[in-house]
């Protein structure tokens, strides 16, 4: 499967869904491998893309994303505005030319927004489960279904 | 947490079946459009709950696949939001790796067609081979300003092919001009440089993993060049992984897009002349042509009286219409048709360049999304820390 999103140095595996487990550990720091083997680029320190901007409070807050744009800022929006602790969310991306966004989130009744932005990716990944599953139910049914008819 | 039936009255009613069908409903008149904006965010409609539930989520969503072939898939997607239905729109477009021509060291071009130019096509040639190979394929890093440090082009991150032409008169080709012939093909020999020619040159472990399907053009008759006697082309390319994003020759699809469902509402009877005319605004098979019953003709306040055995128009397939709104420029169809389209309803078109199947890219764009989160999420934790 052709999987790996923009972060161009970072290992194909990351791609199968089989490995994710392998990723969510601590990261392996520098794991020395011999030069010019496929896996030399496998365990480069992975730089979080995320951070908090200044004026954040525990229930008001802006984070911005680095190398995300609309793909994943709308996304991420609407299913944060899903949860009904969520006063206000919504997203930018301050300058075209700068691959950078970022979101605001302000929550009701002292619920903390990092809790929220993490219920909001967590939402946001079982959503693509459900989306994958079902579709490739409805496709290997369609499947055998013309292959029936033909 | 501000819960949404704390002190619901006891009278309040679930909202009924054709309301929540008008909130699926974007309406389209002549000139504007309505209702744009989804309302199923929790606060928008009092003592209702519209907080994200996955089961509920999951028992909403459909997909009905139209057509799945390796170059144009189509399916629809109903019961997603549009954030999340562009999401994986623009995924496919420009975040889903593939393979394409990077770098051409052209040794030799005595062709009319400049280097820069020739390059630049033969990036936008579209590539094929062996998908355990291709997943095999690595990263290329190339060097940057801030990092100069670059991958070394290796079996495991660059594919090598090569083009080496030379145009030649026909061994008849003389005698043929003589005679008056002018077409080139029967006059020379490699007067046009297909892509076929384009030359897999396996190193490694390549030559294993690409054994019986190799790195060749989707299609082997795309022109590249023209060429008379005396005059070759000797280029060696540089295939590398990359993202749609980057350049447009990393794009796995031709196009990838969604329309909403249309809709037709005929809220007051279109009979006769006037139902033919209704019918000939819209593409064929969208609209179809009934007679009208005994029964109808006799219901009194139908609008069929005394119209039985004539044509009445009714909606056949709404999928078909493009919404021109050709419709809403009569006047016999005043306030006799409504427009609308289905906010939720999301029929998706797939056109694969070939590298990958249509269906393949769909399911591969719902995991780059997934992948997305779980890399912010990893970096969420990293800040909490």
């Amino acid at each position: 499967m052709p999987s790996q999103t923009r972060e161009q140095d970072q290992d194909m595996a990351d791609a199968s869904p089989t490995d994710h487990t392998q990723q969510d550990g601590p990261e392996p720091v520098e794991a020395p491998s011999p030069a010019g083997s496929p896996g030399s680029e496998a365990y480069e320190t992975e730089k979080p893309r995320i951070r908090v901007l200044p004026g954040a409070e525990d229930t008001a807050a802006s984070f911005e994303f680095e190398k995300e744009d609309h793909t994943l800022g709308n996304a991420l929006r609407y299913i944060i505005m899903k949860n009904p602790s969520v006063e206000f969310c919504g997203y930018s991306i301050p300058h075209p030319s700068e691959e950078r966004m970022n979101l605001r989130i302000q929550t009701y009744d002292n619920v903390s927004v990092y809790d929220v932005l993490e219920k909001g990716l967590d939402d946001l990944m079982d959503l693509c489960d459900v989306v994958m599953e079902k579709f490739t139910v409805a496709r290997d049914d369609f499947n055998a279904a013309k292959a029936g008819t033909s | 947490m501000p819960g949404f039936n704390a002190n619901q009255p006891v009278n309040v009613v679930p909202p009924s079946a054709e309301e929540l069908e008008r909130r699926r409903m974007v309406g389209i008149n002549a000139e504007t459009v309505t209702a744009v904006t989804s309302t199923d965010f929790p606060h928008h409609y009092p003592y209702e709950d519209h907080s994200w539930n996955l089961s509920k989520f999951a028992d909403n969503l459909k997909i009905q696949f139209h057509t799945n072939a390796q170059h144009d898939a189509s399916f629809s997607l109903i019961g997603v939001d549009a954030s999340i239905a562009n999401a994986f729109r623009r995924i496919l477009i420009a975040e889903i790796p593939t393979l394409a021509i990077e770098t051409a060291y052209v040794f030799n071009n005595t062709s009319v067609i400049q280097d820069e130019v020739l390059a630049a096509r033969l990036g936008l040639v579209p590539l094929k081979g062996s998908k355990a190979g291709l997943n095999w394929l690595r990263w290329y890093k190339k060097p940057t300003e801030d990092e100069p440090e670059a991958s070394v082009p290796s079996d495991y991150n660059t594919v090598v092919l090569g083009l080496d032409v030379e145009c030649t008169w026909h061994e008849k080709g003389k005698e043929r001009a003589k005679r008056g012939e002018t077409d080139p093909k029967r006059l020379y020999v490699n007067s046009s440089v297909y892509a076929h020619q384009l030359e897999f040159q396996p190193t490694g472990q390549q030559v294993q993993y690409f054994k019986d399907e190799p790195i060749v053009p989707v299609n082997p008759d795309i022109l590249l060049a023209k060429m008379r006697p005396g005059q070759e082309i000797k280029i060696e390319m540089h295939c590398v992984k990359g993202l749609g994003g980057d350049h447009a020759k990393f794009s796995p699809v031709a196009t990838a897009s969604y329309r909403l469902l249309p809709t037709i509402n005929i809220t007051s009877p279109i009979v006769g002349a006037d139902a033919r005319k209704f019918a000939r605004c819209f593409p064929k098979g969208v609209i179809g042509l009934e007679p009208v019953t005994a029964e109808e003709a006799s219901t009194a306040n139908s609008g069929y009286e005394g119209h039985e055995g004539e044509v009445k128009a009714v909606v056949k397939d709404p999928m078909k219409d493009t919404v021109s709104r050709e419709c809403l420029r009569h006047e016999e169809f005043k306030n006799k048709v409504k427009l609308g389209r289905v906010r939720d309803h999301f029929i998706f078109r797939i056109e694969s360049t070939g590298q990958w199947d249509s269906d393949e890219l769909f399911l591969e764009s719902v995991k780059v999304l997934k992948l997305k989160c779980q890399r912010m999420r990893r970096g969420l934790d990293e800040i909490m820390r």
